[in-house]
């Protein structure tokens, strides 16, 4: 029940099939880490757990905490608990990060629940503070004119703000300078816990040793060919991934 | 979902009507009977009345402009209307006074609120006639007048009569004409020289009436040095027949005077809303008109200044919101007519489904001034792919001692920025609504706050309903 339980996920994109049968338990209180070439469905994956209308799921299941996450809507999903850090940040012109936080966090709020303006922002605050990210950054618009790795800050400081049960980070590393790239670890570690399950989705090891994950998924073709511990990460990285579309095809 | 009720509720908010009975009914149709009925109604002067007539005269005679405007107007049935409905002349001066029915319409509106919180003034008209209208007491001292047009043409007729049409001539238009000869109630306002009201004076249009028309007519002047703030709102109730709405508003801001007009206007979908607004600035004098567009079935509504001395500026901060099968015809027109005037024009649409959004724009600049400068900008985003919009900006600039800049956009709400704003736990229209208040956003923050956030609750209403 504590978990994220992808069973048998087959989903395509105009009719294309980009996951073949995918399965994946994510637990509460671990931290996986999904590796695969460009092209694999990683984003695929993350994109079709949080709802988008372009990936079509023609079968399996996906529970959350044993609710069906796909009778869901995006935002019902949303607000059950799932977070989804992009790999393409999207530009909100004229909504400042203040005003964008704040809304998503009304939005879990219930009609009669009061807003406290000044905790929010104290809280805020701190998490900027966390994230190295200039307090100034409040006034701006979301993702407007950021640099890629200002980006991915931000993404990770609304996940902080969120306060997810799931989190799908979607090559959260890729754009980040390697100052940058730790304090976004940190960032990342600070929230991992007994009741979050994380879901990191990236191309580089290096990330790896910052966020140490207890278990490592290799896709390839849109399946899950090979899962290990944070070792499997070394090796790919030091041999890349023809050695496992090898294996498969030598059917071990 | 979690907000559905309370959204249910204040989008209905303007969308009651009490079953009222009317002192004074001048029948429905138009002609010379009515007319004279409204003047003898309100004991006008002979030239009021001439003044009426001849407008009449002038409204027959001239065809609807459906050469360059929307062919609904044709769907406008003249004769159908009920042109003036009033329970009395005598506006009161306390909330306690006002016909009880009366009294809970604005209450609903929030108005008497609005009036102890933040206004130095309020004027609250019901169809035809202000029911209240009350000011605080030392702007009285300082020889401001600010009452309901038909108390400002019996009390100060000198003032009224010499700057009374003279800005929009009766003949400007069909639908000033109109106004002209059946007009009732809006405001008049005069501010002496060197006065500044701080706080802003606050009119309310009330249509509670069926197949009714209102034809307001308002007339600012600030003399000298003077300054004030006026900020207007209105609501009808939604009937299955069209209501009519169309007001004359006139500002004349003298030598050094600072003029600001805000209108957020919520009208029903069944209203025509045909309105002509413009103001003359003298020397160094400064007009800048806020016109937020929400609602009613067609708005047609083109505030402009005519920058008659020099250093004028004028300024025209626009907002239309056109929902599905509605059409915003909105715009600016910027008159040069000195050196070293300068105006500015920012107009932001947003069309929703089949909503239709349209700039027109006039800006003139004659070719012996020198030194003039124009800066208009329309921004125009959809929301569905079957939404609408069409900018006619007409700037004629002659000669070269003068600059025009002109910038015009069309975006989208893209599907990806919604998916975006849904990830992030928003609903659909939360996702829309927040989209849409970063679009106008920028122009919002000119405004004075308590308007930017009764727009802001508008276009909140306005884009939760348009997703279903
Ligand atoms: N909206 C879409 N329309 C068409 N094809 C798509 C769409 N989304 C994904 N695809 C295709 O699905 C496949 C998997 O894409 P996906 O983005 O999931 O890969 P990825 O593993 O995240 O790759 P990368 O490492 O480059 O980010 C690719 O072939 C891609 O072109
Ligand atoms: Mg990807």
């Amino acid at each position: 029940m504590r978990s994220l339980e992808v069973e048998n996920l087959t989903v395509s994109v105009e009719g294309k099939t980009i996951l073949n049968n995918l399965s994946l338990n994510l637990p509460k209180g671990e931290v996986h880490a999904i590796m695969g070439p460009n092209g694999s469905g990683k984003s695929t994956l993350a994109k079709a757990l949080a709802g988008h209308e372009h990936y079509t799921v023609s079968s399996g299941a996906v529970l959350m905490d044993g609710e069906n996450l796909l009778d869901l809507e995006v935002d019902q999903r949303a607000r059950a608990g799932l977070f989804m850090a992009f790999q393409y940040p999207v530009e909100i012109p004229g909504v400042s990060i203040a005003n964008f936080i704040r809304a998503a966090l009304k939005a879990r709020q219930g009609e009669e629940d009061s807003f406290d303006a000044l905790a929010y922002y104290r809280r805020l605050y701190a998490e900027m503070d966390r994230l190295g990210i200039d307090r100034k950054f409040t006034g701006r618009s979301v993702n407007e004119g950021f640099s890629g790795g200002e980006k991915k800050r931000c993404e990770i400081l609304q996940m902080a703000m969120l306060e997810p049960k799931y989190c799908v980070l979607d090559e959260t590393d890729s754009g980040l300078d390697i100052d940058a790239l730790k304090i976004v670890a940190a960032g990342v570690n600070h929230m991992r816990g007994e009741d979050r399950g994380i879901l990191v989705i990236t191309h580089y090891q290096r990330l790896l040793n910052h966020i140490v994950p207890d278990y490592v998924h290799v896709i390839v073709d849109g399946r899950i060919v090979k899962s290990g511990d944070k070792s499997l990460a070394v090796e790919v990285e030091e041999r890349g991934y023809d050695w496992i579309k090898e294996e498969m095809a030598a059917g071990v | 979902m979690k907000n559905e009720n309370a959204i249910d509720i204040d989008r209905e908010k303007g969308n009651f009507h009490y079953d009222t009975t009317y002192e004074f009914d001048a029948g429905i149709g138009l002609n010379e009977r009515v007319v004279n009925y409204i003047a003898d109604v309100k004991e006008e002067d002979d030239w009021v009345r001439a003044f009426r007539l001849k407008a009449l005269d002038i409204f027959k005679g001239k065809p609807l402009p459906t050469h360059w405007a929307t062919k609904d107007l044709e769907n406008i049935h003249f004769d159908k209307f009920r042109y003036y409905l009033s329970k009395g002349q005598q506006p009161s001066r306390t909330w306690d006074e006002v016909p009880d029915d009366v009294k809970e319409t604005f209450e609903r509106l929030g108005i008497p609120e609005q009036e102890r919180a933040f206004l130095a003034g309020v004027e609250a008209q019901f169809d035809s006639e202000a029911a209240y209208s009350r000011m605080k007491e030392d702007l009285a001292k300082d020889g401001v007048i600010f009452v309901g047009s038909t108390e400002g043409l019996k009390r100060h007729p000198e003032i009224f009569r010499k700057f009374f049409a003279k800005v929009i001539p009766v003949a400007d238009n069909k639908f000033s004409a109109l106004n002209s000869a059946v007009f009732s109630g809006g405001s008049f306002i005069y501010v002496p020289p060197g006065v500044k009201v701080k706080q802003p004076l606050q009119a309310y249009f009330r249509i509670n009436a069926e197949s009714f028309g209102q034809f307001e007519r308002t007339l600012i002047i600030a003399d000298e040095g003077a300054e004030v703030t006026y900020m207007e709102g209105c609501t009808a109730p939604k009937f299955e027949t069209t209501t009519l709405h169309s007001a004359v508003v006139e500002l004349v801001a003298l030598k050094g005077a600072k003029i600001q007009y805000i209108t957020v206007q919520n009208w029903s979908s069944n209203v025509f809303n045909l309105v002509t607004k413009r103001a003359r600035a003298e020397e160094e004098a400064e007009v800048k008109w806020i016109d937020c567009n929400i609602g009613s079935r067609l708005t047609m509504k083109y505030p402009g200044v005519i920058l008659k001395g020099r250093r004028a500026r004028g300024e025209v901060l626009s907002i239309a919101l056109a929902g599905d099968g509605q059409h915003q015809d909105t715009g600016a027109k910027m008159i040069h007519a000195a050196d070293e005037t300068t105006s500015n024009i920012i107009a932001k649409s947003i069309s929703v489904g089949e909503g239709r959004s349209t700039y027109r724009g006039q800006v003139h600049i004659p070719r012996r001034l020198r030194g003039c400068r124009n800066n208009t900008e329309c921004d125009a985003l959809l929301i569905n792919a079957n939404s609408r919009t069409d900018t006619y900006p007409a700037i004629t600039v002659r000669g070269n001692h003068n600059s025009v800049q002109h910038e015009a956009s069309v975006s989208k709400v893209s599907a990806e920025q919604i998916f975006y704003l849904m990830q992030r736990g928003m609903s659909e229209g939360e996702a829309m609504s927040l989209a849409v208040n970063g679009f106008v956003n920028d122009l919002v923050k000119q405004f004075p706050m308590e308007y930017s956030v009764e727009l802001k609750r508008l276009i909140d209403l306005e884009m939760e309903g348009s997703v279903g």
